[in-house]
């Protein structure tokens, strides 16, 4: 079976060393490493960029391996950032990065010829490996045989041939890895031409060995990308001596043109010839016309009229399962959290840092934790429908429709989920992977109303928007409420259209995206990467929301109100002549944020929100809502001192009887209510989701552009919608 | 002819790559004298769906433009 240039390695697991997963998307890959790794696994941004660093740990005879997995790539001709981690990893000039000592080359039997050429580049890179070709099974049903001694020969490595999706597939690796071990491959086994290899020896020697660092095993793939696009300023690497080199490039490019060679084309079009001869010898194809499942299924699911319909509703049969789903699961957190919060109030002596401690740190952590069922079941979807290869043809059906906006197929998932809520929405937009059409898919999400903003809504619609009908069954409180989501809508899909004008400034990426075929996904590997994404969003963004949360907690209680000092020599005699205890805790609550830093900072604010109609009071809950909008609503109660127990009406009435101390006339009118309602339709009210943005852009840039430009839309969207509605409602 | 001409359910064979993105595509599998059946378009007309080398690639209007193809 073995080749006399295969070198076989047995001992090289003995010691602890480093195994890199490499292959095409679609292919097995993240499952292998799922079931390889297990909850041992380390998910992080890779230094400067927004590609995941898959890291893991294995044991094989008892030595602990370090396992990483490489982001699916179809070539290693790196012009995308995860093409190019894969890349510099396997030559080893990545600094964030171990050289893999081994590798676990994933190969989809279904579809041997594209994800071989792949692995031709990755073989070209003398690195010891092991060839693992998974969906057997459904390359089986398109009756495709292949013999894996042949295509072992053919490339210079031991091929196994194992079933991803089966419980024993951990094993069946690591027996491989032990018995048949890895080989060292030779580089160039696609037999180039002489012509073509002589100029990728001239490429190597007469430059890239004289001006470049790059290590001996990548100097043969760059030079034949270098004299492939000849484009030396596509390249990641430093180069000295560039006139040099694109002279070289020139020549070399004229001598394969004279001998008949199309140097842009003949490197892909060579290996691809011999992955034909390859595989003659190796695959029994059975031509039949028989469809196949994928075939069957998708005459279903990607048809003209019923796709667009079909994939509506598989989403409204997944947000409605998360949405009951994850209720309780959300109640019984916010519970656990309160009654917490009253156990540790009520057994530490009262002080400051009781106070810290209960409404800072326990209330900053349970607006964490609160976040976590949403976030894992939408993940649960996510994986198990792109597991099945349903989720790239939801894409190929929404993309028309998508592109038109300015987005793309892929967006339609993350948008719908930013109405439950914006956070698990932009954690799902990593499926997106051109990155312009995953930053805009972000930067717009937020405007879709997501849950918290109900209670704000509630309480405005109730106690300003007349309840009378409109047409039928239509009152003007719900015609109010569908137009504050439509609004989120118009503004979500204009903006994307600016932005996309704005960041197209760069080539675009072309849309080749493949249709992988039907399956029935690993559960338990679906389930291990929704947890992932769980303990990401706790450990990454938690640490923002609880720190944020501390500063809003110490703005709201400070400075302290002291009631016997000079703060109650301005209210009346009868009031002064209160004791402390006298006073109600509503009171006091009142009194202390009213005179709190966040006090300070409405009264401060007030002359710029006036123009929205906007008075101090709702200043403080525009900076207290930034822990979650919904907590604007609880700030007015506390404002009002309105008593626990009649919450919502006592606030309702509250608002609607509140008085301009000047003119005596109603405070707040239905503009008012109208004018907040847009802002907080706008606004980017919610440090939770800029501290997800700022763990999916991994930058600090993108969350305060967010920020930033939903301020001012929000501002001057509120300041048009409250001269509106006085110059029309009032007049 | 070009791939975003050609008609569903027929089988082509690309001729010629052009434009900017020609590594990219080709890499994909559609070298020139591959064989490629086109299976669907999307709703609004693309993406166009096609079958090459045993698996289904969907690519959009930008991308069939570049791809020059001859009926078999």
């Amino acid at each position: 079976m073995n080749d006399s240039n295969e070198v076989i390695h047995k001992d090289l697991l003995r010691q602890p060393s480093t195994i890199a997963l490499v292959g095409n998307p679609n292919t097995g890959k993240s499952t292998i490493f799922n079931a390889l790794t297990g909850l041992r696994q380390k998910i992080a941004n890779y230094p400067g960029i927004t590609v995941e660093r898959k890291m893991g740990t294995t044991i094989i005879n008892g030595v602990l391996h370090k396992m990483i997995d490489l982001p699916g790539a179809y070539s290693l001709n790196h012009r995308k950032a995860d093409e190019r981690i894969t890349y510099e990893t396997l030559i080893g000039s990545y600094d964030h990065e171990e050289k893999p000592d081994l590798l676990l080359l994933v190969v989809d039997a279904s579809n041997l010829e594209r994800n071989l050429f792949l692995a031709s580049q990755v073989l070209d890179l003398q690195i010891p490996t092991l060839m693992v070709l998974t969906m057997s099974d459904i390359a089986e049903e398109r009756s495709i045989k292949i013999k894996s001694e042949q295509l072992s020969t053919a490339w210079g490595v031991p091929v196994i041939s194992i079933n991803a999706r089966s419980k024993n597939c951990e094993a069946q690796i690591k027996k491989a890895l032990v018995e048949q071990g890895v080989a060292t491959p030779e580089p160039f086994q696609w037999k180039p031409t002489a012509p073509l290899k002589k100029a990728v020896e001239r490429m190597d020697e007469e430059w890239l060995s004289k001006y470049t660092q790059l290590p001996d095993r990548a100097r043969p793939i760059e030079a034949l990308r270098l004299l492939s696009e000849g484009r030396l300023e596509d390249s990641f690497y430093q180069y000295t001596e560039e006139g040099k080199a694109k002279k070289l490039i020139e020549e070399l490019q004229n001598v394969l043109e004279a001998e008949g060679e199309n140097p842009t084309a003949t490197e892909v079009v060579q290996r691809y010839q011999y992955i034909g001869e390859s595989t003659e010898n190796s695959v029994t194809k059975v031509q039949s016309s028989q469809q196949t499942w994928t075939d069957r299924l998708d005459n279903v699911l990607t048809h003209r009229v019923a796709g667009p319909f079909i994939f509506v509703l598989v989403l409204l049969i997944m947000f409605q399962s998360i949405f009951s789903w994850a209720t309780p699961f959300m109640d019984m957190i916010d519970m656990l959290f309160i009654e917490f919060g009253a156990f540790v109030g009520s057994s530490l002596p009262a002080g400051l840092l009781n106070s810290l401690l209960v409404d800072g740190v326990i209330a900053g952590l349970g607006g964490v934790v609160i976040f976590l069922p949403q976030i894992i079941f939408l993940f649960l979807f996510i994986y198990f429908l792109e597991g099945t290869g349903y989720m790239a043809r939801a894409a190929f059906v929404m993309d028309g429709f998508m592109t038109k906006v300015g987005l793309h197929g892929r967006s339609v998932v993350p948008l719908m989920s930013g109405f439950a809520c914006a956070i698990p929405g932009i954690m799902a937009t990593r499926t997106i992977e051109n990155w312009r059409d995953r930053l805009i898919t972000i930067m717009i999400l937020p405007f879709m109303a997501c849950s918290a903003r109900l209670p704000v809504y509630a309480v405005m619609i109730a106690a300003f928007v007349p309840d009378k009908q409109v047409i039928g069954f239509l009152t003007l409180q719900g015609l109010v409420f569908f137009g504050l989501y439509l609004f989120g809508i118009v503004m979500a899909i204009g903006s994307a259209a600016v932005m996309k004008q704005i960041f197209s400034t760069g080539k675009p990426t072309p849309f080749l995206m493949e249709l992988p075929s039907y399956k029935w996904p690993n559960i338990g590997s679906i389930v291990i990467q929704s947890l992932e994404r769980g303990k990401i969003f706790v450990t990454e963004a938690g640490k923002i929301i609880v720190a944020i949360s501390i500063v809003l907690w110490f703005l709201a209680s400070f400075p302290k109100y002291e009631p016997t000092a000079s703060n109650l020599a301005n209210t009346d005699a009868n009031e002064q002549q209160q004791s402390e205890q006298q006073l109600s805790e509503q009171m006091l609550s009142t009194l202390q944020l009213n005179q709190s830093y966040a006090g300070t900072f409405g009264q401060l604010i007030e002359p710029a929100i006036e123009p929205l109609g906007f008075d101090w009071k709702i200043g403080i809950g525009l900076l207290t809502s930034f822990a979650a909008r919904e907590v604007l609503v609880g700030t007015l109660n506390t404002i009002y001192s309105i008593e626990e127990t009649e919450e919502q009406l006592g606030l309702i009435e509250r608002l609607r009887n509140e008085k301009d101390p000047e003119t005596g006339l109603p405070k707040y009118t239905l503009a008012t209510a109208l004018s907040l309602m847009i802002f907080f339709a706008i606004a980017m009210q919610c440090m939770s989701t800029l501290a997800i943005v700022k763990r999916e852009t991994n930058s600090w840039k993108w969350p305060l552009v967010m920020f930033g430009y939903m301020t001012v839309l929000a501002y001057f969207s509120a300041w048009v919608t409250y001269e509106i509605a006085n110059t029309f409602l009032l007049g | 002819m070009l791939l975003s001409d050609a008609a569903i359910e027929q089988t082509y064979q690309v001729k010629q790559i052009h434009g900017d993105e020609v590594v990219r595509i080709m890499e994909m599998g559609l070298t020139p004298g591959s064989i490629c059946v086109v299976i669907r378009r999307a709703p609004m007309g693309y993406p166009m769906e096609i079958k090459i080398r045993g698996y289904l690639l969907s690519l959009r209007k930008k991308e069939t433009d570049a791809v020059e193809v001859v009926p078999v």
